[in-house]
């Protein structure tokens, strides 16, 4: 009996997740009439009508969106990756008075409400003239937060101190130490935390929505955005579009699972 | 302490005692301490120089106002109703907590198809909100999945404007959120459950523990603070919602929050003051929350390399 609740549980949730998406699936493989007449439940009758695929991707320009998010995501995820593990170095390896106000300074940036400061922080991309240009996106993606850096420190404190002492030995200062030595080991725990960010960044609405007004610099989110207003009655459309940003995501989790689940535990629980 | 072992240390002190050297340190840090500062530290302070002032952002001139703002945030009806929808977000964060409490427990003992199941829950916290947005305007909309599937189960007449009858347009959002969140909890307790080492519940067995008595005495403890943790996460989350009905509705209907409400009085009507206010006021009820969850749950195990 319990047997029974349990797995009955489990496939009710399953379908609750499931049913809202499959359903937008079906709508983006309809035609316009069969849209109007047939209900949502209903499959399509021609699995492959790619037509509204078609539409959604170039009335939203969606290869533009797909390259802007492309361009943001790589910068600003390259430079992430330098500046959370140089930081971490600096933790990790070196020992000074202000370590813990400087890890208190990341911790309690990670309480403050983005959403609301960006009140401010609009002023200052704006008098540094980055306002409808990518770079407002990618400095604002640029910095790093408590959870890299723990994911970073972490990872760095079961490398053996004694590699390093063996690298100054032999000649090498503490940059060449990092870069050398430091930085090859880390990627496991880089991997992680560009996955995790890299997700976020590809999900991110409100900054691209806020600095990213022209057209021409959509992210996929902003891209998908654009829809709501002028295409109020076709569905299809819209779900293709949808589906063309959910697709992406189903790929990137079933090939990287792992990762995501360490990445988003690891950022939580500390 | 390897540096100073592989440099010669010089016999004489070098007769600039002035031009002291920056702490190598410091380089590594600077990068992310000047993002963090210049994009983080430095707006919060402007943002409370600018809730004392009337701005509209362009002008060169502040008037200063003193504690206007604050006043028009805590007496005009606009501005502190919004708060009031923040609590349909927190009565669903509690179902969300529960759900995925539910299923990390049961999904902690072998199942059939863990991963899949796992999988399917934990997916939705990975969509893309606009994303969401659209899936649930598709779900909501009249004649929608919603409608279809209550007809199907003989429920028709419950039909109703999900998300134009301001009387379930927040439950509808909030569900919307439930839907959006709950695999994070969940993955965040099933880790929470699996780092708990497996020869307790084998020690609990022999000692003829049901499935009950391992829940109650050997779970619940080991996840207490990720418990509190999320239910912290949870006050400030419903208190800075913005994603969902900013995307579904545009905040129609008697779905504006307090974060649409800042964003609108800051960007559409240029109120940057005012604005301020609202994001101070917030901030420092985020801060008060967590604050309050620090003292309430000691952090037993700091673990600061």
């Amino acid at each position: 009996m319990t047997r029974f609740f349990k797995y009955a549980s489990l496939v009710g949730a399953s379908i609750v997740v499931l049913v809202p998406l499959v359903v937008v699936l079906f709508a983006a493989f309809k035609t316009h009439a069969e849209y109007s007449t047939t209900g949502p439940l209903t499959p399509p009758r021609d699995w492959f009508n790619f037509d509204n695929f078609a539409t959604a991707w170039s009335k939203g320009h969606m290869l533009r969106g797909f390259w802007n998010t492309t361009v943001i995501l790589a910068i600003s995820l390259t430079g992430t990756v330098f500046v959370g593990t140089l930081a971490a170095y600096a933790i990790s390896r070196f020992s000074f008075a202000l370590k813990r106000l400087v890890l208190g300074l990341f911790l309690v940036a990670a309480l403050v409400p983005g959403v609301t400061t960006q009140v401010a922080t609009y002023q200052i991309v704006k008098s540094m003239g980055l306002v409808n240009t990518s770079w407002a996106a990618i400095v604002l993606f640029l910095g790093t937060d408590i959870v890299s850096i723990y994911i970073f420190i972490q990872f760095m404190s079961s490398i053996p101190k004694s590699l390093d002492e063996a690298a100054v030995i032999d000649g090498a200062n503490r940059f060449t130490v990092y870069r050398k030595v430091i930085l090859p080991l880390m990627r496991p725990a880089i991997a992680t935390v560009v996955i995790i960010k890299g997700i976020a960044i590809y999900n991110e609405f409100y900054i691209p929505f806020l600095y990213l007004r022209s057209p021409e610099l959509n992210v996929i989110s902003t891209a998908l955005f654009r829809f709501k207003g002028p295409y109020g009655a076709q569905w299809e459309t819209i779900a293709a579009c949808t589906m063309i940003v959910i697709i992406p995501t189903v790929v990137i989790f079933l090939l990287l699972q792992r990762f995501i689940y360490n990445g988003v535990t690891a950022g939580a629980t500390k | 302490m390897t540096v100073l072992l592989s440099r010669p240390r010089p016999s004489v002190e070098t007769a600039r005692p002035a031009k002291r050297k920056i702490p190598a340190h410091w380089f590594y840090l600077a990068p992310a301490l000047i993002l963090l500062i210049t994009f983080t530290y430095v707006p919060v302070g402007n943002m409370v120089w600018y809730s004392f002032h009337k701005w509209d952002g362009l002008s060169p001139a502040m008037d200063p106002v003193g504690w206007d703002n604050y006043v028009r945030v805590f007496t005009d009806e606009r501005y502190w109703r919004v708060f009031l929808i923040s609590l349909y977000y927190f009565v669903a964060s509690f179902a969300q907590i529960a759900i995925a409490l539910y299923f990390a427990v049961i999904l902690s003992f072998s199942t059939r198809f863990r991963n899949l199941f796992k999988g399917i829950l934990f997916f939705p916290y990975l969509l893309n909100g606009v994303a969401v947005g659209f899936v649930f305007l598709y779900l909501f909309q009249p004649g929608g999945t919603l409608d279809s599937v209550l007809r199907i189960v003989g429920l028709g007449d419950q039909a109703r404007l999900w998300l134009g009858d301001p009387d379930v347009a927040n439950i509808s959002l909030a569900a919307t959120s439930v839907w959006r969140f709950t695999g994070l909890s969940f993955v965040l307790f099933l880790g929470a459950i699996q780092s708990i080492p497996g020869e307790i519940y084998e020690a609990a067995d022999l000692d003829g523990a049901n499935r009950w008595h391992q829940f109650r005495y050997i779970i619940a403890p080991g996840i207490r603070r990720i418990i509190s943790l999320s239910f912290i996460l949870a006050i400030s989350g419903s208190l800075a919602v913005f994603e969902i009905p900013f995307i579904m509705t545009g905040g129609a209907n008697g779905t504006r929050t307090f974060v649409i409400q800042a964003y609108e009085t800051a960007f559409q009507f240029r109120q940057i003051g005012l604005a301020s206010a609202m994001a101070v006021v917030l901030l420092l009820l985020v801060l008060l929350i967590t604050w309050i969850q620090r003292r309430l749950i000691p952090d037993d195990e700091v673990s600061l390399s």
